[in-house]
């Protein structure tokens, strides 16, 4: 028998009514944009032709979108099967946020028509990064949904077809790790092409490994992050325990990820630049102020125990990796004599695609079989020993 | 699945395997070295020392090309492109300094400069076009976009170096706007509109390597001696005599980004008329050197893959019973 069960309810709250206004709002002002060109709505030009619905919907959304990924790296391929309540919670957000994120590049691409190609192999390039991020975040929106179909074979389907379905759900598992693996990093490498355009402070051979480290470390802050606010709002036991435990996993990923990038800069001869250039040296120093400031809270044990603690790590862990992402992909890149900043439109359909996620994600914990059941004997059980198998 | 020590160890041990794998697969790649000169590469030579600044050119590129005229006054009755745009391949500028008084002088001068696409021989804008839509030609060496291939994505606008590729953000519609160095007029016999029109030849049209050695005679005079300047086609017999001005001592797409197919000469450094300081290693081979070192020709991925299927497999099978 499941150990998940809907939480049940009515939809309609405040919250998924204003959702639903902002997403109405999104779709008005993306059919203008279809009507007229991205120039009626967007502050894009030829010195900044990626705007938020590149560096927020796609590059931020989809590390936001990270906690699938980082879930299932933990507890299928590192075994750390205490953390199997908090998998489809963080599988139903990332489907979400990918899946949006997908949808987001089609108001994006200025010939929608020919998005066909990207899937054709007659117009491949197999140089771009690009085309491979493309495909990656293709493949893995259809393995997310694959992942997720067990809950609804839970909800509708027969006994016999949940154990065919379970026989193969490895394969898409370890497609689950791979793919995101693959773009996160990827997502970074973008940048490398782009040469001088970008700051020497973010221009570096190893964004591939920066982005990865980042994004896995923002998959666990966001389940984190998730799993407070839905323990608030739906008033359920808290999970501080479990999470607390998580959260040394963002804490090793965040040493890592600074101890590369200023061992990056300092090896490259960039430090003066890091003192030296203005508005972007504060970027960095905001950057880096957001990663250590969870370093620095979840590096005692006592504070890793306490919700408010974690979730305030979580929520800085979050700004940093998309400081660093919105720097890299708009701040620090430099175009002389031209300039940028989201209209309102751009804004619109950005928090419209937000409130569609929420709206989707709050229908379908309700719906269907997607949280633990607070009821169940086994999960306040199995909460204690976490604590002691975990801190080896 | 109750965590036991001996689940812990599996565990351990299966992520250091998929570690292990991961590792063996990326050794070291080779570097992708710049790709070189296209047997029959052919340019423009534009020699800002000799433009007198009619913008001939731009109206020639306009009717060779077919794009719209880009009206700036109030009275709206005047074609004055600004800068390179989605109606606009080419475009004629001016340097100006101080009290402008003399010809192709940094201090109190002022100069000619000219914008469209400069052809590199390693272009970003091809590296990165995820469909292939922007293409360079085997053998001309010219860089065209395909807008039947095209999706828009404007990874070229955002990528190219010399901030040539433009979208047309205007428009329901919209294409990716370059210079295609007159391609159909090439393949009717006829060179370049903004080479054919130039009534000084400032801007020559030609073998990229006889614009070379052209660059190199023209440098290597004395300022003031006079000599003969060809105008359309690089050693054609429609010339004009004149003296030569200072050169700076660099022609500009010899060595940026590993070289270009436009050439320019100039009397006032580069950097001032908006071409900027590039170094030699093309940024779409440090790119693609970088994505052949991660990925292997998806040897890497392939390997973490067997992996990942193997622990996947190994640590669901009883969790799964159990669920």
């Amino acid at each position: 028998m499941s150990k998940h069960a809907p939480l049940g309810g009515s939809v309609a709250s405040t919250t998924t009514i204003i959702a639903a206004a902002l997403a109405a709002i999104m779709v008005v002002v993306v059919g203008y944009r279809f009507v007229f060109g991205l120039g009626a709505v967007t502050h894009l030009s030829n010195g900044y032709p990626w705007g938020i619905w590149i560096a927020y919907d796609v590059v931020i959304g989809t590390a936001f979108a990270c906690g699938g990924y980082a879930m299932a790296l933990v507890v299928y391929i590192l075994n750390k099967g205490q953390y199997h309540p908090l998998v489809r919670p963080a599988l139903l957000a990332s489907m979400f946020g990918y899946t949006l994120g997908g949808v987001s590049v089609i108001f994006d691409i200025g010939r929608y028509w020919n998005a066909w190609h990207l899937l054709t192999p007659g117009f491949a390039n197999p140089t771009s990064v690009m085309l491979e991020v493309a495909l990656c975040i293709m493949a893995y929106v259809v393995v997310m949904w694959i992942e997720f179909t067990p809950v609804f074979a839970e909800k509708w389907a027969s006994a016999d077809t949940k154990r065919k379905l379970n026989k193969v759900l490895f394969v898409f598992i370890a497609l689950g790790v791979l793919l995101p693996t693959m773009h996160q990093s990827s997502l970074g490498s973008m940048l490398v092409a782009f040469g001088f355009w970008i700051h020497p402070l973010w221009q570096t051979d190893l964004l591939p490994l920066l982005y990865l480290i980042s994004a896995l470390a923002m998959g666990y802050s966001i389940v984190i992050f998730e799993a407070t606010l839905v323990t608030a709002a739906y008033r359920r036991p808290s999970e501080a325990r479990l999470l607390g435990s998580l959260s040394k996993y963002i804490l090793w990923l965040l040493v890592a990820f600074l101890v590369i990038r200023w061992g990056d800069i300092i090896a490259e001869g960039k430090l003066r630049l890091a003192f030296s250039s203005r508005g972007l040296s504060w970027m960095l120093l905001l950057e880096t102020a957001l990663f250590l400031l969870p370093v620095a809270l979840l590096g005692s044990a006592e504070r890793r125990a306490s919700g408010r603690c974690l979730f305030i790590a979580a929520v800085s862990m979050l700004l940093g990796g998309a400081l660093y992402r919105i720097d890299g992909y708009l701040v620090a890149y430099v175009r002389p004599g031209w300039h940028y900043f989201p209209s309102l439109g751009e804004l619109l359909t950005t928090v419209g695609v937000v409130a569609l996620e929420v709206l989707a994600y709050i229908v379908f914990v309700k719906r269907l079989p997607v949280l633990h059941s607070v009821a169940s004997p086994k999960d306040n059980l199995r909460a204690p020993d976490v604590a002691a198998t975990t801190s080896k | 699945m109750g965590l036991t020590r001996r689940n812990f160890l599996k565990g351990a041990a299966a992520g250091g395997a998929v570690a292990a794998c991961a590792a063996a697969a990326t050794g070291p790649a080779d570097a992708r070295e710049n790709k070189t000169l296209p047997p029959k590469a052919t340019g423009l030579l534009y020699d800002s020392t000799l433009c007198i600044g009619c913008k001939a050119c731009v109206v020639a590129c306009r009717e060779a090309n077919d794009t719209q005229p880009e009206f700036n006054t109030a009275d709206k009755l005047w074609d004055t492109p600004l800068d390179l745009s989605g109606d606009t391949l080419n475009v004629i500028k001016v340097y100006s300094d101080g009290t402008a008084e003399y010809k192709d002088q940094e201090k109190d001068g002022f100069a000619f400069i000219k914008k469209s696409c400069m052809h590199c021989v390693d272009p970003s804008c091809v590296s990165v076009c995820p469909v292939s839509a922007m293409r360079k030609d085997t053998e001309t060496g010219i860089v065209r976009n395909d807008p039947s291939a095209c999706i828009g994505c404007r990874y070229c606008v955002a990528a190219c170096p010399f901030g040539v590729p433009r979208f047309q953000f205007d428009r329901a519609f919209p294409r990716i706007r370059k210079c295609e160095q007159c391609s159909e007029r090439q393949a009717q016999g006829k060179i370049p509109a903004c080479a054919e029109v130039c009534p000084t030849g400032a801007t020559l049209f030609g073998p990229v390597g006889a614009l070379r050695d052209e660059a190199e005679r023209r440098r290597a005079l004395t300022a003031g001696q006079v000599t003969t300047f060809s105008r359309k086609t690089v050693g054609s017999d429609d010339v004009h005599e004149k003296p030569v001005a200072a050169y700076v001592p660099h022609t500009y797409g010899m060595t940026e980004m590993g070289g270009t197919q436009m050439l320019m000469l100039a009397g006032v450094p580069f950097d001032k008329l908006g071409y900027p300081a590039l170094r030699q290693r093309s940024y779409a081979a440090e790119s693609e050197t970088l994505q052949g070192t991660v990925y292997k020709g998806m040897l890497a991925p392939a390997v973490l893959l067997g992996g990942l299927l193997y622990v996947a497999h190994k640590n669901t099978d009883n969790d799964h019973e159990e669920d």
